[in-house]
């Protein structure tokens, strides 16, 4: 993802397309789209990523909650004919070092939480599916418990805070 | 800036990254979340999960056309979409609503302005403006009501609200949300359903003509 960032690389576009074309696809039609309009989506979607590049962070996200996040916005983007209200980006600090430690930290964490996820009944792990496939409101989610979100929280606000270090402006 | 005492629920927060919030409720709690370094950590914490849950999806096995066209746009002009940062007390997802325009207020009487952002079958976002020491209507909620603070503060009932804080009220509460004296109050309210107001007169009449 770096180097289509960075350096505009086809051929990393390529082996993001391979890998996550078709789980995008499977991810799409789960939830509800018939399968030609999924492809559309999923076209949608990558265009997007390749557009967006310049966006990512790897130190607040991984590849798969970025791209997670915009395929949800396309879908509810075309269901609801209208834009979904996001959150302000925080911008990185131009010319800002990459912190290897804050990007390896966050894969390891997201690999627990992976880890975790496989763990459950399956039972379980379809609420989990459903809820982020948006087939949950927040009062059955409320119902649920324990979103396995503990591991990776403090670490996602470990980074959020070194962010804000950097990003003088923000809070003022 | 004092520090952010309410936040929306862990569930709530869910619900919105995977896009599942109606649309007001969702302006409401992504200017919270813009303004709030705690449910962004959050908000990022569940986008992470709904990664998971892609990355683990069922692959379906796409068309060699769709790799073919979407590489043949890759280098396509293309128009990014517009890209709304706050303007003074207004967060992003509020100046987006606007269209990047700037509040126009209608006055509802005792000083109380508003600006209604969007109205439709899921509900309302609103803007209002309370002076000082002024009431918002004794109230109570046929459905979900989230009041996001923008500037200055207010109380009621349940206790103080100040700058990025949110009160969630539903069908269960009846409050009278009072302006703190100092800066007028300036809130982004949103609701799924109209709100029950107890007009003042009807109230003092109740016992006389049992209304
Ligand atoms: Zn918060
Ligand atoms: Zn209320």
């Amino acid at each position: 993802m770096i180097a289509i960032r960075d350096d505009r690389d086809r051929n990393a576009f390529a082996a993001l397309f391979d890998h996550f074309a078709p789980r995008l696809k499977g991810f799409i039609i789960r939830s509800g789209a018939p399968a030609h309009q999924a492809e559309e989506i999923v076209q949608d979607v990558m265009l997007t990523i390749w557009r967006k590049a310049a966006m990512f962070d790897p130190h607040r996200a991984q590849v798969s909650a970025w791209i997670y996040q915009i395929a949800r916005n396309r879908q509810i983007d075309i269901a609801r004919k209208e834009n979904r209200p996001m959150p302000e980006e925080l911008r990185q600090e131009p010319g800002s070092e990459p912190d290897a430690s804050q990007i390896l930290g966050l894969e390891q964490e997201a690999g627990q939480l992976k880890q975790a996820l496989s763990r459950l009944k399956p039972e379980q792990r379809e609420m989990i599916e459903k809820a982020y496939l948006g087939e949950l409101t927040h009062m059955e989610i409320s119902a649920q418990t324990g979103l396995p979100l503990g591991t990776i929280k403090s670490r996602i606000r470990l980074g959020l805070q070194r962010l804000r270090h950097e990003l003088k402006d923000l809070d003022q | 800036m004092s520090a952010i005492t309410h936040h929306p629920s862990d569930a709530m927060l869910a619900a919105y990254a995977a896009g599942n919030l109606p649309h007001p409720f969702a302006v409401v709690v992504a200017s919270h979340v813009s303004l709030c370094g705690q449910c962004r950590a959050t908000f990022e914490a569940h986008q992470a999960v709904g990664g998971v849950v892609l990355e683990e999806s069922h692959a379906v096995p796409v068309s060699p056309s769709l790799r073919e066209n979407l590489f043949a746009q890759l280098d396509a002009p293309f128009a990014p979409e517009p890209v709304y940062e706050r303007s003074g007390v207004y967060p992003g997802p509020v100046m987006e609503a606007f269209k990047g325009r700037a509040p126009r207020w209608k006055t509802l009487g005792m000083g109380v302005r508003q600006d209604i952002l969007s109205r439709d079958v899921n509900g309302s976002v609103r803007l209002l403006y309370i002076p000082p020491g002024q009431a918002v209507p004794d109230h109570s909620h046929g459905g979900l009501e989230l009041t996001l603070v923008l500037q200055g503060s207010f109380s009621d009932e349940t206790g103080r609200f100040g700058v990025g804080d949110l009160e969630i009220a539903d069908e269960a509460l009846e409050h009278t949300p009072i302006a703190d004296e100092g800066e007028a109050c300036i809130c982004l309210a949103a609701t799924d359903a109209r709100l029950r107001f107890r007009a003042l007169v009807p109230r003092l009449l109740q016992p006389i003509f049992r209304i």
